[in-house]
């Protein structure tokens, strides 16, 4: 509470002085076994379903899953923006040491801007079409800080330039429709870190955008970030966006984290078939064109009636009889601050032998083909073939 | 103009390339050096032109009749407020029995009523109760339907549902029957066929301004709004009524000529504006008996209704056009 009342000074303070540059302390976010359930004529919608993690100070956190695993509703959840009715939610959100999920709403909204703040998905809507741009991020300064209209208006305006608009001073007069989708998403990071949040959630900040302005917008959000010491959890479909610009990664499947681990680990030792499924998803520009687009059978579990044991089970090229009926814990891997919920990793000598027992199962009845082609189309025709003995599907993540 | 001010062989200076903090050159660089430098002047030179055609279209859009309905507004304002200084006879006392059943004349340019009292001086009179009628119980309508709709679109749960109710179960009440009967019941007068026109039009306007919040609730500059910490009303007031304005705005536009048309319509059924005050609506029921003798009396006011009604119509498209700035620039 006293750190919520805390005066704001009147004096614009650069945020690198505002913020110890030493990280304080414990961790700034901590989630313990969150579960976001809606109630909907169907019957309940596991949309989160016992998520946890941590995030200390100036760091960044991506979470990566494909559309309907969760992701946003998870990053919503933690801000606490999830309407109050027909949702069901259970477990503990720790922001800077306070559980913030049993906030009263008016409590929980004096976190919102200045101590958390939120970039979302598209540009397009997420501006007021009939606002000019100066008094929408004024707005947020002038409720939230004790500063006079001018000053509000002086500090829009080196917000627009810091998120590299040019003539922000023509800008700040402006309605929406008059800037490009990447202009209007500056404009909204510029929104969002006006009053100097802690904590920064980007929902899929560039999925709406042009891929030539999405580096653009990334290298942004990370400069702002550095600068301003927030932390930041980037939530994407795509493995890409966040392979250079995270501390760790976190992949979501189906409301759950299937594997959760440090960038550089996890693209090196991947061990959940999900994550190498994505991977190898990606295409790949050495590629020749016309190379066939490897994509990830079947679709997204219903979350109304999970598949029982493994949730990717029915999606897997590892599956074996354990997975369709006990659902595999998150465990620890050798390397530090690696987890993950499998039952036969990728690339152990279990999920080695797993896969190969479904290669020649499906070389004999061809039944499971489609599904065994993804784990292993690295391996050049050895599937077509039925004859590949061994199977190295780690081929795609070193 | 915009254009030449910036060079474009040179477009952006590059602020930032030798002084300025490293996350700003990141920042130059990202905007300046992944793309071709010029894209951003380009982008901005497309911007001024759009603008400016937007602004050129705007004022074009102004057209003969929509000056013809302003001014024909205008006109009906001016002699509303100005009507004792005119040069008329008194409307309720100076009677001229000679030219009653006349028809027009160098005196009465539009004739005399069936007692014998100057028709234009009783028109230009009767602009006053009209127009108080007419815009009066729009206001009202516009101030409480508006809030009510707001409130109703923005807050689905329990309030939500308790407003949509309260709404539909006056929109099922026979609009005119209704009005009649609170006249009734109130009594007759200026100020109480005011209130009665005001509590139908209100439920008109909320059902506008709730299906627009409704929509407009949904979008994500409002979770964005919420997301930076703004209150409900907060939202409603800054983030949601801007929008809905527009349509309201001009709905409530046709709202003032459809009041002045049911005031008409109550002095017709004899519970409109109370002789000898007069209004649009009781000098044309006091000319219907003698409407095969004297069809002036019912004639020219009736072409003052039309042509005023007509011009408001037309405000009404007029004025969404000029509101909404989103459509001044597409």
């Amino acid at each position: 509470m006293s750190l919520l009342r805390r005066r704001r000074s009147t004096e614009f303070i650069p945020a690198a002085d505002r913020y110890p540059v030493e990280p304080l302390a414990g961790a700034l976010l901590e989630v313990t076994d969150i579960r976001t359930h809606f109630e909907t004529s169907r019957g309940l919608v596991r949309a989160v379903d016992g998520v946890s993690f941590s995030l200390e100070r100036g760091k960044t956190l991506g979470i990566v899953g494909e559309s309907g695993s969760g992701k946003s509703v998870l990053s919503r959840s933690v801000m606490g923006l999830l309407p109050k009715n027909g949702v069901v939610r259970s477990g503990s959100i720790r922001f800077e040491g306070r559980d913030t999920s049993q906030l009263a709403p008016d409590d929980q909204r004096k976190l919102w801007g200045t101590q958390m703040s939120m970039v979302f998905q598209d540009p397009m809507t997420s501006l007021n079409p009939v606002m000019k741009i100066g008094n929408q991020i004024t707005e947020p300064l002038l409720y939230h800080l004790d500063i006079s209209k001018s000053f509000a208006r002086e500090t829009a305006v080196s917000l627009l330039s810091s998120v590299g608009i040019p003539e922000p001073e023509r800008r700040m007069k402006q309605y929406p429709h008059e800037m490009s989708g990447g202009m209007r998403q500056r404009v909204m990071i510029a929104i969002a870190i006006a009053c100097g949040p802690k904590l920064l959630f980007a929902d899929e900040p560039t999925t709406a955008l042009d891929v030539t302005v999405q580096a653009q917008i990334l290298d942004l959000l990370q400069a702002q970030q550095r600068e301003r010491f927030m932390a930041m959890i980037l939530v994407t479909h795509d493995l890409g966006v966040v392979a250079g610009r995270t501390d760790e990664i976190a992949v979501m499947y189906a409301g759950k984290i299937v594997e959760k681990a440090p960038t550089r680990t996890l693209f090196s030792q991947m061990r959940m078939p999900y994550t190498e499924a994505l991977m190898h998803s990606i295409p790949k520009l050495s590629n020749p064109s016309h190379t066939r687009l490897n994509v990830i059978p079947g679709r997204p579990p219903d979350l109304v009636s999970p598949p029982k044991g493994c949730n990717f089970s029915p999606r897997c090229p590892y599956v074996q009889d354990k997975c369709r009926k006990e659902e595999p814990p998150l465990v620890r891997a050798e390397a530090a601050g690696h987890e993950y919920a499998c039952w036969f990793p990728a690339g152990t000598p279990q999920g080695r032998a797993a896969l190969e027992r479904n290669v020649v199962a499906g070389a004999m009845s061809g039944v499971t083909a489609e599904t065994v082609r993804v784990g292993t189309t690295p391996i050049g025709g050895g599937i077509k073939s039925g004859t590949t003995t061994t199977a190295p599907s780690t081929e795609g993540s070193t | 103009m915009s254009e030449q001010r910036r060079n474009p062989a040179n477009p952006v200076a590059l602020p930032g390339k030798d002084e300025g903090t490293a996350s700003e050159r990141l920042v130059a660089d990202s905007v300046l050096g992944g793309m071709p430098a010029d894209s951003a002047t380009i982008q901005e030179a497309a911007i001024t032109a759009m603008t400016a055609s937007g602004r050129a279209r705007k004022r074009a859009k102004l057209g003969v009749a929509a000056w013809l309905a302003i001014f024909w507004m205008g006109l009906l304002v001016f002699c509303a407020v100005f009507a004792s200084l005119l040069p008329l006879a008194d409307p309720i006392s100076s009677t001229d029995a000679a030219a009653i059943g006349k028809g027009s004349s160098a005196d009465h340019i539009m004739g005399v009523d069936s007692i014998g009292r100057d028709l234009l001086s009783r028109v230009v009179f009767g602009i006053r109760a009209s127009l108080e009628i007419g815009v009066g119980s729009v206001a009202i309508g516009f101030v409480v339907g508006g809030f009510l709709g707001l409130v109703g679109g923005y807050f689905k749960g329990r309030l939500g549902s308790l407003i949509a109710g309260l709404l539909d179960t006056l929109l099922a009440f026979p609009a005119l029957i209704l009005a009649l009967a609170i006249v009734a019941f109130l009594g007759q007068s200026t100020l109480n066929i005011t209130i009665a026109l005001a509590i139908v039009a209100t439920p008109i306007l909320a059902r506008i301004s709730r299906a627009s919040a409704l929509s407009w609730s949904e979008r994500e500059f409002v979770l964005a709004a919420r997301a930076q910490g703004a209150k409900h009303f907060r939202i409603i007031w800054r983030e949601i009524f801007p929008n809905v304005l527009p349509a309201m705005l001009s709905i409530a536009v046709l709202g003032i000529a459809v009041a002045i048309v049911a005031e008409g319509g109550l002095s017709v059924l004899g519970v409109g504006v109370k002789l000898p005050t007069p209004s649009w609506g009781n000098i044309i029921q006091g000319g219907l008996p003698d409407i095969r003798t004297a069809p002036n009396i019912v004639l020219f006011p009736s072409m003052v209704i039309f042509l005023t009604v007509l011009s408001l119509n037309y405000l009404g498209d007029v004025v969404r056009a000029r509101f909404d700035v989103r459509e001044s620039g597409l």
